[in-house]
């Protein structure tokens, strides 16, 4: 049985939380990129312009991409077969990230009670989920979420007749009625099938996925194109002030579901989009 | 569309809203507040105790900003809009007390826009996720109220040509609208 020490856990969650915030991954840049080439007026293709710019300072003058360093999402695949020594998984990742946000100079934006809402001091706890998988490897996937996108979030249980057309007018729905709040050009992540809880699963973690990864399955690959290009139609445009670029992807997991349910959910991701992963 | 470009100076005066048309990209330079939620809702406290505030709203602008901890030898951290929807129940008494501009991102409600127009004041939008790019406009950077709010805390900022958006101006045009045809055809 392999064995892994939890101080490398927490120092992978530390450096994967202040990476993600201040350099913008490259799949990004690049959506970023072909925006700017795409805009028509010359409001949207400035603001597309002052994007690539904010990368730029980011990297540069180490400051964060956005101010809204988000709450802290982990998927963890955990291999059966490998041993953690030192101490738990879940206190070494809470540790990492409340190193990160302490040295990176993150913002602390998470509250301790929803309704009291004292500031936990650190950005803990993160949202961890976990996966038992084969094999002996930890691979951790961490994503940063700001709240103005995840706001304009949704889920719907759809009737089973509802079908395809249902799915993708709740979709639509969704992005039209987020309109500029959720920073446009945005990721929207899709989760069809399961449970309640299962289909906004995984509408979170197909935000995950780098921009321009389809899906495997042919009938939801076409329904990804298919709903990108209807929401890049809508006009909404980067920071909902109109133009042809309103998503840079359109990104759906499926799942198994019970005879009598269709239920989705959508999870809107901004245009920083941050998200990373390491196999330790 | 033809963007107008103007630059414009705080204090902001009645006369230099009525210039500012929906779609404008205005370069900001002087002084700028921040406020956003926790902090409204104290400015709202005082307001209807009659006590006094940390700053004088009248042709002022409010900055809707929560920045991220200011790294040594750094004015600021990154310092970029949030959603201005958020602050719409907190902003007509305010615009009664004089205040001129807000700084956010994302729509208001009809009711804001009707205070807008009756108040002549103006909306800006700046660039969502834009955090670095705004914060290198901040030159100075001082909290006047409400330190224990940490990064909600009211400051007062020297900035030098923030980049806006006019999203509405004072007659209630808005870009939103403009743009919001995607509302009437929906598939
Ligand atoms: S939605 Fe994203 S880009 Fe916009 S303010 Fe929040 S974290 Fe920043």
């Amino acid at each position: 049985m392999r064995e892994l020490h939890k101080e490398e856990i927490i120092l992978a969650v530390k450096e994967m939380c202040i990476t993600i915030n201040y350099q913008l991954s490259q799949d990004v840049l690049h959506a970023y990129q072909a925006a700017c080439l795409k805009e028509e007026s010359s409001l949207s293709r400035e603001i597309m312009e002052n994007l690539i710019k904010n990368a730029d300072i980011a990297r540069e003058r180490d400051l964060p991409l956005c101010q809204d360093t988000g709450m802290v999402i982990v998927f963890v695949e955990i291999g059966q077969d490998l041993h953690i020594a030192g101490g738990d998984v879940t206190q070494a990742i809470q540790e990492g990230v409340r190193q990160g946000y302490r040295e990176g100079y993150l913002r602390k934006s998470v509250v301790k009670d929803p309704l009291i809402r004292e500031n936990t001091g650190d950005n803990t706890p993160a949202i961890i989920y976990y996966d038992i998988v084969p094999g002996e490897k930890l691979k951790i996937m961490l994503s940063a979420k700001g709240f103005g996108s995840e706001n304009m979030s949704k889920t719907k249980m759809l009737k089973p007749s509802d079908g395809i057309r249902g799915v993708e007018d709740f979709v639509i729905e969704s992005v039209i009625q987020a309109g500029p709040n959720p920073c446009p050009p945005i990721i929207v992540g899709v989760g069809i099938g399961g449970t309640l809880d299962k289909a906004a699963y995984l509408a979170k973690k197909a935000l995950l996925r780098p921009i321009g990864k389809y899906n495997e399955l042919q009938h939801i690959q076409e329904m990804e194109k298919r709903l990108l290009e209807k929401i890049n139609n809508l006009g909404i445009g980067p920071q909902g002030l109109g133009g042809k670029t309103t998503a840079f992807g359109v990104q759906i997991e499926v799942f198994p579901t019970h005879i009598a349910g269709l239920p989705v959910a959508v999870n809107l991701n901004c245009h920083i989009s941050r998200h990373t992963e390491k196999v330790l | 569309m033809n963007v107008y470009r103007r630059e414009i100076t705080t204090p902001l005066t009645e006369e230099k809203v009525k210039q500012l048309k929906a779609g404008d990209f205005v370069y900001i330079t002087g002084t700028v507040y921040t406020a956003r939620d926790a902090a409204h809702q104290r400015l709202i406290g005082a307001i209807q105790r009659g006590e006094e505030l940390p700053f004088e709203p009248q042709n002022q602008i409010i900055y809707y900003t929560g920045p991220t901890p200011t790294r040594p030898g750094h004015v600021i951290g990154s310092a970029g809009p949030t959603s201005s929807y958020r602050m719409d129940e907190m902003t007509i008494p305010l615009l009664k007390l004089g205040l001129k501009g807000m700084i956010g991102k994302g729509v208001r409600s009809q009711a804001v826009i009707e205070g807008i127009k009756n108040y002549k004041a103006v909306y800006f939008a700046a660039i969502g996720g834009a955090g670095a790019l705004i914060s290198e406009c901040i030159k100075q950077s001082e909290t006047i109220a409400y330190m224990d709010l940490g990064t909600e805390a009211v400051r007062k900022l020297k900035i030098e040509r923030l980049p806006v958006i006019v999203a509405i101006d004072c007659c209630g045009g808005s870009l939103y609208e403009k743009e919001i045809q995607y509302k009437c055809n929906e598939n």
